[in-house]
């Protein structure tokens, strides 16, 4: 399905406000596997009838990863530039595809002076199937063996259980949970700017630690939310050499599949 | 009770309180030696944590068997408290179960709830001796475990074992002397354990070593309670009363949030020419310092958490860079901030000179927390190692039972390194260029939005 993006330039260019703006985030637009996130999750939003808009080359880091590695400039410098585009274009509502982006944009930005209405691409998932917006089928899912890993940015950080794990239902999935999970659940590795470096000695990496669990509940697929979490159990899968029947989506591109869109 | 008795009771109340008083009065100064920081506000809230998570241990039940254990022993210590303050009375005023002639059955009934629940703790105490030294949970037996810590855990319950002794011995002879008829033990009517355990262990002995038995009783019972009072405040142990004011001081606002760095965002602000000249720093300003190297930087509260742990390990256990072979464990962290708190506190309290800043000396100065340098700082107990491997997946701030935050001051500490050494892993200067010069955290000459195109099609 062919759909048309603009950005929040181009739309002002033609006098038009959109709904919510769309943010990206830095995987979302450069990581080739993460663009496919950005990609169905644009086409939910359209299929929805949202009017939304992405910044484009406007977006910078919101700068998550710099301030949790405890570098408070380069995170200002991004964070400030940020606050001064949104409040350019007047934003009030944000959806990101990314936890991290999310967090940081409704929990770090009011205290810089930037308050805006935050949320999570699962959480507008879930409203726009609720309010009848988004009609699902549970197709190709239907019945199937499916776990969901909470991310630490959505789950834990900001509390968001259960808008993921609606969604996951509205496809008919059987969801099996692994042993840890929602508020037990554990991380994938990358968080905390860990994507960025090299691990610390120990005995194993956390996303294979992750993955085992992952794959010990004998599901063919799994469901994230988020960007680094998709990276890692990715490469936790290929480490595991299961990439032939394992696979690891985020929860939009589930949807799409799904139906087919 | 003899008179003698009476003022040895006395002096050994006072003298182990005025120790007590001091030890509590050096870990409130302990506590103080964090930055102030405003916690107050939204009473309801705090009180409300307290009766949940404090009080009524809510987040202890996330592990239930745990929790009915440990359960036990808090209830029938809470309880407790009543007849400990009958021994004081009894023991200042020479009289014997001074709220049993005033309270009748209900004395009974509650004599018979401790005992119910005393039977409860000494069970969960033996287990939780077997759970630590013989089954060898993993989170009791990590690196920072070994030592003091180890002994510690041992020597409060062998401390609670005595305890429950003491109160069993003098219960259980009581109700044999009663049967005795002796009017100087009044009676307690039938008290759920001892009124069948006292005369299955004491129903043979003579009346005079059943005197003797129960003044040993209540000796160690008291005695006990004497030392927890001294011992506490050194120990692990602290939980008990720390738990409390912990919880109501915790930080309300969200987990997502790190604490924002004004005089950065200031800086920052004037640099992109989005402040008033007014508001700019002045120029002449002394480099300041970032972040957290010691105590002295980390905010008080951050100190309260370490005094409050308790060395349980559930933040370690369920710590993905623990459970993953890193050094990382969020009790260490804890465990070195009190370490730390107490080495200056000592220090401080040593008074010596050696311990002052060559370049804050002054004469007819003595030695505080202002002018306060002994060449070691936090860095010297945590290591860069630990400190990199944090994912900040919040996990430890979420396993905590009392509300202590270990992420915080990992995260305080990580500023330090960044902000004021500009050291860190040498693989995050990529990220932090490309974010300064990009506005992304990877350098890519790609359009920001070039995956439109595989919309289009």
């Amino acid at each position: 399905m062919a759909v048309k993006v603009l950005t929040m330039a181009e739309m002002a260019a033609a006098s038009e406000e959109p709904e919510i703006l769309f943010w990206v985030g830095c995987a979302g637009s450069y990581d080739a596997r993460a663009q496919k996130v950005t990609v169905a999750f644009s086409k939910i939003l359209s299929k929805a009838g949202i009017k939304f808009a992405i910044l484009g080359n406007e977006e910078s880091c919101t700068g998550d990863p710099a301030r949790r590695a405890g570098n408070e400039f380069v995170f200002q410098m991004s964070a400030l530039q940020n606050i001064e585009t949104l409040k350019m274009y007047n934003v009030k509502k944000i959806v990101t595809t990314c936890p991290h982006c999310f967090n940081t944009l409704k929990n770090e930005y009011p205290a810089l002076g930037g308050t805006y209405e935050v949320i999570h691409h699962t959480q507008l998932i879930q409203k726009l199937i609720d309010d009848g917006k988004l009609s699902i089928e549970g197709g190709m899912f239907k019945g199937q063996k499916v776990t969901y890993h909470d991310s630490c940015y959505l789950g834990r950080v900001n509390d968001v259980y259960e808008a993921p794990r609606s969604v996951l239902s509205s496809i008919e999935v059987d969801l099996t949970e692994m042993n840890r999970a929602k508020e037990r659940g554990l991380c994938c590795g990358a968080g905390g700017a860990q994507m960025f470096k090299e691990n610390e000695p120990g005995d194993k990496r956390i996303n294979i630690e992750r993955i085992e669990e992952a794959l010990a509940t004998g599901s063919k697929t799994i469901a994230v939310n988020c960007p680094f979490c998709l990276t890692m159990m990715s490469d936790g899968v290929k480490a595991k050499e299961k990439q032939e029947e394992v696979m690891v989506y985020d929860i939009s591109e589930l949807i799409v599949q799904s139906n087919g869109w | 009770m003899g008179i003698a008795q009476q003022i040895v009771f006395i002096i050994l109340v006072a003298v182990s309180g005025y120790f007590a008083f001091k030890q509590f009065g050096k870990i409130y100064r302990n506590i103080r030696l964090g930055k102030d920081e405003d916690i107050s506000g939204n009473v309801g809230e705090r009180w409300k944590n307290v009766l949940l998570i404090a009080f009524g241990q809510k987040k202890m039940f996330k592990r239930p068997i745990a929790a009915i254990m440990h359960g036990f022993i808090y209830v029938a210590f809470l309880f407790t408290q009543i007849e400990v303050i009958e021994i004081m009375i009894d023991g200042i005023f020479g009289v014997h179960r001074f709220f049993a002639p005033y309270l009748g059955g209900f004395y009974t009934f509650l004599v018979s709830f401790i005992e119910i629940l005393s039977v409860g703790a000494f069970v969960a105490t033996i287990v939780f001796l077997w759970r630590r030294n013989i089954l060898k949970l993993p989170r009791f037996h990590k690196d920072e475990m070994t030592g003091w810590p180890k002994l510690d855990g041992n020597l409060i319950l062998v401390l609670e074992l005595l305890l429950l002794v003491g109160i069993f011995t003098m219960n259980g002879t009581d109700t044999v002397l009663q049967s005795m008829g002796d009017s100087h033990y009044p009676s307690t009517g039938n008290l759920a354990v001892s009124s069948w355990l006292g005369p299955a262990l004491f129903g043979n002995m003579a009346q005079g070593t059943l005197i003797v038995l129960e003044r040993f009783g209540w000796w160690l019972h008291l005695l006990v309670v004497l030392v927890f009072l001294y011992y506490i405040p050194r120990s692990k142990h602290l939980h008990i009363f720390l738990a409390f004011p912990n919880v109501y001081f915790q930080k309300l606002t969200s987990r997502g949030e790190m604490e924002n760095m004004p005089e950065i965002m200031n800086e920052v602000k004037s640099m992109m020419g989005l402040t008033e000249e007014a508001e700019m720093p002045p120029a002449d300003a002394e480099l300041p310092e970032f972040g957290s190297k010691d105590i002295f930087d980390l905010g008080w509260k951050n100190i309260l958490d370490a005094y409050t742990c308790t060395e349980c390990g559930r933040c370690t256990s369920v710590c993905p860079a623990n459970v993953t072979g890193k050094k990382l464990s969020p009790r260490k962290v804890m465990m070195d901030i009190r370490d730390r708190a107490e080495e200056v506190g000592l220090n401080l309290d040593s008074g010596e000179a050696k311990f002052i800043d060559e370049s804050k000396a002054k004469d007819g100065v003595g030695l505080s927390k202002e002018n306060y340098n002994d060449g070691k700082n936090l860095f010297d107990y945590i290591s860069r190692e630990e400190l990199h491997a944090c994912t900040t997946c919040n996990a430890c701030v979420e396993a905590c039972p009392v509300l202590i935050n270990p992420l915080d001051p990992i995260l305080k500490l990580r500023r330090y390194e960044i902000l004021t050494e500009s050291a860190g892993p040498t693989d995050w200067v990529p990220m932090f260029t490309s974010i300064e010069n990009s506005g992304s955290v990877w350098q890519i000459p790609d359009a920001r939005d070039k995956w439109r195109e595989q919309l289009e099609s």
